[in-house]
């Protein structure tokens, strides 16, 4: 692996609230290459969305430390961008599709050629190169949330984040945006963390998948996937190997689903090991 | 030509009542000998003679010009104070009971006070104005800016859209629609306003004029001043309606295709 560009330590969040107190990420640790894909995937209520917005610096954990570049983030960082999963709700209504793509340009205090350069270079790549001057409102789902991938990626971040960005629209849309997301990984080089609650799609993009426990959530498993480079819908999905993969996924997230964190710490204490043992049937002491 | 057929009949709707109601009031008043409701004919022509004159400069002028500075103060105060409030929970739950009464107190009961303190000049009238038109602005402000989407709030925070550029960029617009909503109902309070608060102490303006007339039993004097308010407030209301729809043209696309969509 090359130099770990994000380091992720120790990562615990716990919610607090009218006398009632909820431990949503309970110990996180693995860290992501420069350069890579990694793929997060855990059962609905893993905490998910928590982990990003922890390592997005927009939420702050309760212990442990999120490092990016070598310096610790407390805050969103300028070299990070965010995808979230409602593009309706991320973008500006207010603003054209370019107004959307540039604002945070602005903020960037770039001058007005370089903007405009950013700008049609994003739309171009997302596909959107004749839509500059419509409102987001007036596009459908999919072309929405390739706003607002312009827009992370006109922002020039070193790392991406998504949060499930293709949860919310048809499975046509999902399968060009999941093989848009590949090509501009492939062109820009970026490093690139997507979060996702789909075993399919998580070991079609990932150079790694991380699988998650439900909360409060540890990692389960940290695994390699040896599909190669070239992928495309129709060939690597009806590979041995994607099968193999998203079996064994599968079967963790099973796992997952039944196993909260508290237990998985216990099973690594007892066998050593980060791998997950086989399921356990435990009787609900409180029946 | 089919756009041109649309905006003709429109227009021809829009038109239709106020020609009959007009008309009527022209038949019905014609032979009046009634001395308080003089022919229409009799008020339109006084109409011209006494506003197309010297009082337009010493009647309208003032009275319009204390309702624009009255009413964008109001503006400027209740989206800076409902801005302030909205993004802060203590301040907000500390003030609420104090707004709400002043809110609840009718604005001209206010004038008597007023006029005491800051005298019977411009200044008074424009604050008696003020503090009416200034609580549905500021109260319409306080919902817009607590209701900014949290996905919204995180993605500006996440590109760096941050202090006086969140205000700008993400605040205001994402309020708009409220705020303006607030601004609407405003505008028909200051106009209230300002013609109660002439009516009381002044030297000039339409509300001193049309009570001037009045105890001076200068009947369709009075009547034709009754117009021109009239006349001013649809005026006003239609430029607000050109402000509405350049300021929210995106809020009503939005909503047209939310509508669309479900």
């Amino acid at each position: 692996m090359t130099q770990p560009l994000l380091d992720v330590a120790g990562v615990q969040k716990t919610y607090t609230g009218s006398g009632r107190t909820v431990e949503a990420v309970r110990d996180l640790t693995f860290s992501v290459g420069d350069g890579e894909l990694v793929c997060i995937v855990g059962p609905s209520g893993a905490g998910k969305t928590t982990l990003l917005k922890c390592i997005a610096g927009l939420l702050e954990p309760t212990s442990g430390t999120v490092t990016l570049a070598g310096s610790r983030v407390d805050g969103p960082p300028e070299a990070m961008a965010v995808v979230f999963q409602e593009y309706g709700r991320s973008l500006y209504p207010w603003l054209t599709v370019k107004g959307n793509v540039e604002l945070p340009l602005k903020q960037k205090k770039l001058d007005k050629a370089r903007r405009r350069e950013l700008v049609r270079d994003a739309l171009e790549a997302v596909g959107l190169a004749d839509v500059h001057s419509a409102y987001p409102w007036q596009l459908s789902g999919g072309m929405q949330q390739r706003v607002a991938i312009a827009r992370a990626v006109a922002y020039e971040p070193k790392v991406l984040l998504m949060d499930e960005p293709f949860a919310a629209v048809d499975a046509q849309t999902r399968a060009d945006l999941e093989d848009l997301i590949r090509s501009l990984w492939h062109k820009l080089g970026v490093t690139i963390l997507f979060v996702t609650h789909d075993i399919d799609e998580s070991v079609y993009l990932g150079q790694r998948v991380l699988v998650l426990s439900s909360s409060p959530t540890v990692i389960m498993e940290d695994l390699a996937i040896d599909l190669p480079d070239e992928r495309n819908q129709l060939d690597t999905r009806s590979s041995p190997r994607f099968a193999e993969l998203r079996g064994h996924v599968y079967e963790q997230i099973q796992l997952a689903k039944h196993r909260k964190g508290d237990q998985h710490q216990r099973d690594e204490v007892a066998t050593g090991s980060h791998r997950a043992g086989p399921p356990t049937v435990a009787a609900d002491p409180g029946h | 030509m089919q756009p041109v057929l649309r905006w003709g009949r429109t227009l021809g709707y829009a038109l239709t009542l106020p020609v009959v109601l007009v008309t009527l009031w022209w038949v019905w008043s014609a032979d009046s000998t009634n001395y308080y409701a003089p022919p229409l004919q009799t008020i339109l022509t006084t109409f011209g003679d006494v506003w197309f004159s010297e009082r337009l400069r010493a009647d309208v002028l003032p009275s319009v010009t204390r309702l624009l500075i009255g009413y964008t103060g109001a503006v400027v105060v209740g989206v800076g104070l409902g801005v302030l409030l909205g993004a802060n929970r203590t301040l907000r739950r500390v003030t609420e009971p104090v707004l709400e009464f002043f809110r609840a107190i009718p604005p001209p009961a206010l004038i008597p006070i007023l006029f005491l303190f800051a005298g019977i000049g411009d200044t008074a009238k424009v604050i008696v104005i003020i503090s009416g038109a200034v609580w549905p602005v500021l109260l319409n402000t306080v919902e817009g800016v607590r209701a900014v989407d949290d996905v919204l709030s995180d993605t500006s925070r996440s590109y760096g859209v941050t202090g006086l550029a969140r205000l700008r960029h993400l605040v205001l617009p994402a309020a708009s629609p409220q705020i303006v909503a607030g601004m609407r109902q405003a505008l028909s309070i200051s106009i209230i306003l300002m013609v109660i608060s002439e009516m009381f102490a002044s030297t000039n303006g339409l509300g001193f004029s049309v009570i001037q007339f009045q105890r001076s039993f200068a009947i369709p004097e009075m009547w034709s001043g009754i117009l021109l308010l009239g006349l001013l407030g649809f005026v006003l209301s239609l430029l607000f309606q050109l402000f509405e729809r350049r300021t929210l043209r995106w809020y009503h696309g939005l909503r047209r295709s939310q509508l669309g969509e479900n």
